[in-house]
């Protein structure tokens, strides 16, 4: 039997550490027994800490005992991906080319996770670069959805997600660029929250596609994500893309969080739900009802642009791609061959061996995209559908308060299923990505099951900046509902 | 250029990139300094680390801007950063930061100085901020090593419309610029250290029997004196004349070549044979937001602007009378310039402070190898010496004599003149007594002046000379002739 301590949430375990009831270091050990017992299968992790996370946690019983104020996450066992520079262990991106990758500095969000007395365990595995929703693209090692170890956690933060939802951790970040967070907590049952663009520093976070790239919390629970992202939001001046705080003040999210928001209004798209599959469907008519019955009305709004932003954002976030990844060349640091016969060959074979298949292929997208003759076409095109459909939620919020989605079309599919056609790989991102193209907050909460008893997650969006709110009401439905108790069976059935 | 058959027009435009004298890095907070051990003025920003991100640099905007304010530009009130994709070693993201479809300034002109003593206005097409790259070190052996020292310094480039028609307009334009960008204080523009560097792109246009024919444009690369310019285009001029005489050969889209210049052999190399395909993929800056630049920010910028170089030469020509020669030497450096003006409403007779500045004080700063103002003299102490010259206290060569004096110990003129016993003897008698010794010891050079014939005056400046040398040059030259002519009765 797992250690029960493993099942607190990060605000109980919080609290527990501060009145002395559970140490640090107790905490810490749980996890890395837990790990011990089950990382070989699930493989959540590219990368551990334990003695380092241990001797922290130690210093945390220490600084507790002698009577200091120590921050939110004194004492909690959390997780990060792995395209967080840390100036400690690698930073890999899930790529061969950064395997042996050790970042000279902090990441601004893993300074501020320390500032906050977190105890960081491990790096998470993650598809290479962030590119994918299955994790099956990572070049270093495969993660297991732990509710099916015959299915894919999701991704591209696969392994945060998984390592959360087996107890491997308390609470990780993500880091989300078209559903990237959203779409794995729904694969694995767990919450996951996407900030407003702006609202998490972007520095040290290894970019993607960098008008798009956000990180964000994810946990067992919404107020867990709350108390993350108190922790990780504000203004950073190393990003010149981080909003100020007289602009957007962050506020606590912990705050009010368990008030319902009065006269909600939810804004529900018919049009886009037509795709999913019939359990996810119902799953959220049924939470719309929940809604409903909460005293919230529900209107129906038009996303007239909806449909095009796929072909927008893999235009738009491959193009941002190719040039991001323009820097691992072999020739400053990360993977360089092993014999070139000239400068060439030193960016052509080096990038040949390092980079994966779906790496490959969103460089080649993205540079097309952006060469001279089809700029126009396509980058051009892409940027301005990205607007239409900015303008598609300005338009929606006028008339309520949030959306409500599916946060993909099916529930987690098997190992190897799609991993042969990118193009059904990148339609199954369809209700995620228009956050990202929008820049605005959406979170996904566990919202039922299907057939298999894998979990189905529902979407939340409100308008930029509105965290807040958005949390909420995401709480709103994790307070009249359950599904965010139900844990993967895995570990009490040995399943191995 | 003409020949008896046809016509030939030498046709220039310019690039110019100019190092800014920012203290730090366009991107990050890394100093700007040449001459530092390889590697060692970097971080993570400029290294292209993952996961970092560039913050803009608001005093290399400022500079930028009052450059393109300098040169009679727009500034944009809204300009954006753009990536620009080529891989090299020195370039470790393999993209550049710079700006593409909309520049910080544009649509300027300058107004160059011609031997004519006229101007020239030459359109400035636009003017942007870009990042510098790195250096590749080609050492022994089967290996090159990369310094990133300079990655991410601030470069402007400065675009000119092809309107220079000969190599002393695009020698002057360059001269002019470099008076500008250091008049401002944006840049101290040492070539020597690469901080200037220029790409002239030369082309002619050839008529002969009335149809004109244009020769494919060269860009000379990277040059970095303004010899090196000055004979390349003189060079590419007279080599695509030939070329154009025995290939007929003409401008058309794609034959742009790009040469190198050999300064050994006094000749441009060619470098790339066709311009290549080069796509450089220019896209918006995610990482960067737009830089908006208000009134406010504009109107704070153009304060900073002060009288600019060919103006303030065109003024000292005007108002002081100064010949135009010296004019452009005393607002080369705008320091000495303004010392200038400042003598000249201290009270010193223009034309007497300029032959001190330009004859003695530039002539000290130069073997030094400082600026003028760096001798650490007073203006008003220049003014004063200018004033015992005018009145007599002192001649002209005792002036010169005092003023490296002043330079060497840094005291005042009426000190030094004392001191050094270099003070004028104008005193009538004892002075009359002198010049009677004088013609007396002297009978054939009287002779001579009383003849009336050709070497009359030669004698007579002979006879003075023989006053100053019987007072060490302490006697007022102006009053020992005066009295010579009244002894001579002339």
């Amino acid at each position: 039997m797992p250690n029960p301590l493993l099942d607190m949430g990060c605000l109980d375990l919080r609290e527990a550490i501060g009145q002395h009831q559970i140490t640090s270091v107790q905490a810490a050990q749980a996890v890395f027994d837990e790990m011990d017992q089950w990382e070989p299968v699930l493989g959540a992790y590219l990368s551990t800490f334990a003695q380092q996370a241990l001797e922290r946690a130690e210093q945390m019983d220490r600084r507790m005992a002698s009577g200091d104020r120590l921050g939110p996450l004194a004492g909690v066992p959390v997780a990060v991906k792995d395209n967080m520079c840390t100036a400690f262990g690698t930073t890999t991106c899930g790529s061969k080319i950064l395997a042996n990758f050790h970042a000279p500095y902090n990441a601004a969000v893993i300074d501020r996770l320390l500032a906050a007395d977190a105890v960081i365990v491990g790096k998470t595995n993650m598809d290479e670069f962030a590119m994918g929703s299955s994790t099956e693209n990572s070049g270093l090692g495969r993660t297991i959805n732990p509710w099916d170890v015959t299915r894919v956690p999701g991704g591209s933060s696969g392994g945060s997600a998984a390592a959360v939802a087996a107890r491997l951790c308390f609470a990780a970040l993500g880091s989300d660029t078209g559903g990237s967070i959203r779409q794995p907590a729904s694969f694995c049952g767990i919450v996951g929250l996407k900030p407003t663009y702006g609202r998490v520093s972007r520095y040290g976070l290894v970019a993607y596609g960098s008008s798009l790239d956000q990180i964000g919390p994810m946990a067992r629970s919404v107020a867990d994500c709350a108390l993350m992202l108190n922790v990780i939001a504000g203004h950073d001046p190393r990003d010149s893309t981080s909003v100020d705080e007289k602009t957007a003040p962050v506020g606590d999210c912990l705050k009010d969080l368990d008030k319902p928001v009065a006269g909600l209004r939810i804004g529900i798209v018919p049009q886009a739900t037509e795709g999913a599959d019939r359990p996810v469907r119902d799953a959220v008519t049924e939470a719309v009802e929940v809604y409903r019955k909460s005293g919230a009305t529900v209107v129906e709004v038009d996303m007239p642009h909806l449909d095009y932003a796929i072909a927008a954002y893999y235009v738009i976030a491959t193009a941002e791609a190719s040039s991001n990844l323009a820097r691992y060349d072999g020739v400053h640091y990360g993977h360089r061959t092993a014999n070139p016969r000239d400068y060439v060959e030193v960016y052509t074979k080096s990038r040949a061996e390092g980079f994966g298949q779906e790496v490959k292929r969103r460089i080649m997208l993205g540079t097309y995209a952006l060469s001279s003759g089809y700029y126009d076409a396509y980058y051009l095109k892409a940027l301005k559908v990205r607007n239409l459909i900015r303008r598609d939620f300005a338009n929606a919020f006028e008339r309520c308060d949030c959306i409500l989605m599916p946060v993909a079309p099916t529930t987690a599919f098997k190992l190897g299923e799609k991993s042969t056609d990118p193009l059904q790989m990148y339609l199954a991102d369809v209700y995620t990505i228009s956050a990202n193209l929008a820049g605005i907050p959406a979170i996904s909460i566990p919202a039922g099951c299907d057939g298999h008893g894998l979990p189905i997650g529902l979407q939340v969006l409100c308008p930029a900046f509105a965290e807040q709110r958005l949390l909420r009401i995401a709480r709103m439905f994790e307070s009249k509902t359950d599904w965010h108790t139900r844990k993967p069976a895995w570990g009490s059935h040995g399943t191995k | 250029m003409a020949r008896s058959d046809m016509q030939v027009e030498v046709i220039v435009g310019l690039e110019i990139h100019v190092q800014l004298c920012t203290a730090s890095k366009l991107f990050c907070g890394c100093a700007v300094e040449s001459g530092q051990p390889a590697n060692s003025l970097v971080c993570p920003v400029c290294l292209g680390m993952p996961g970092v991100l560039p913050v803009m640099n608001k005093k290399a905007v400022e500079y930028a801007a009052l450059t393109g304010l300098a040169l009679n530009c727009q500034i944009a009130s809204f300009t954006k950063w753009d990536r620009k994709s080529y891989y090299y070693p020195d370039l470790p993201k393999n993209y550049q930061v710079s700006q593409y479809d909309l520049p910080l300034a544009h649509h300027g002109f300058i107004e160059i100085p011609l031997p004519s003593g006229q101007t020239k206005r030459i359109r400035i097409r636009r003017v942007h901020l870009e990042e510098d790259a790195g250096k590749n070190l080609h050492a022994t052996g089967n290996f090159s090593q990369v310094d990133l020292n300079r990655t991410g310094t601030p470069l402007m480039e400065i675009v000119t419309e092809p309107d220079m028609n000969n190599a002393t307009e695009v020698k002057a334009l360059a001269m002019e610029l470099q008076r500008i960008v250091r008049y401002i204080g944006a840049s101290e523009a040492d070539m020597q250290k690469g901080q200037m560097r220029f790409e002239p792109n030369v082309n002619l246009a050839i008529t002969r029997h009335g149809q004109v024919f244009k020769s494919p444009i060269a860009e000379v690369k990277n040059l970095n004196s303004f010899r090196a310019l000055e004979k390349s285009v003189d060079f590419e001029a007279q080599r695509q004349l030939e070329e154009f005489l025995a290939t007929g050969l003409t401008l058309q889209t794609g034959n742009k070549t790009t040469r190198g210049w050999d300064d050994a052999h006094e000749v441009t190399v060619l470098q790339r044979e066709k311009e290549e395909a080069h796509d450089y993929r220019y896209f918006p800056e995610p990482d960067l937001v737009p830089v908006r630049v208000d009134e406010a920010w504009l109107d704070r910028i153009k304060a900073g602007i002060c009288e600019l170089p060919l103006q303030r030469q065109l003024r000292f020509v005007r108002e002081y009378g100064l010949n135009d020669y010296d004019a452009g030497v005393l607002t080369l450096e705008r320091s000495t310039a303004d010392f200038f003006d400042d003598a000249v409403k201290a009270g010193g007779q223009p034309k007497r402070i300029c032959n001190l500045l330009t004859q003695v004080g530039l002539k000290i700063a130069n073997e030094r190898g400082c600026r003028f103002v760096d001798l650490g003299i007073k203006s008003r102490d220049v003014a004063a010496l200018a004033e015992m010259i005018d009145r007599g206290q002192v001649n002209a060569s005792a002036g010169a004599r005092i003023l490296a004096e002043m330079v060497a110990t840094g005291r005042d003129p009426q000190t030094l003149s004392g001191q050094l016993n270099l003070l004028q003897k104008s005193d009538a008698s004892e002075l009359e007594a002198l010049v009677d010794q004088v013609l007396e010891a002297c009978p054939q050079a009287l002779d001579e002046i009383r003849s009336g014939g050709k070497k009359g005056p030669k004698a007579r400046s002979y006879l003075v000379g023989q006053v100053m040398q019987r007072t060490q040059g302490q006697a007022n030259p102006a009053v020992v002739s005066e009295i010579m002519a009244r002894r001579l009765g002339i």
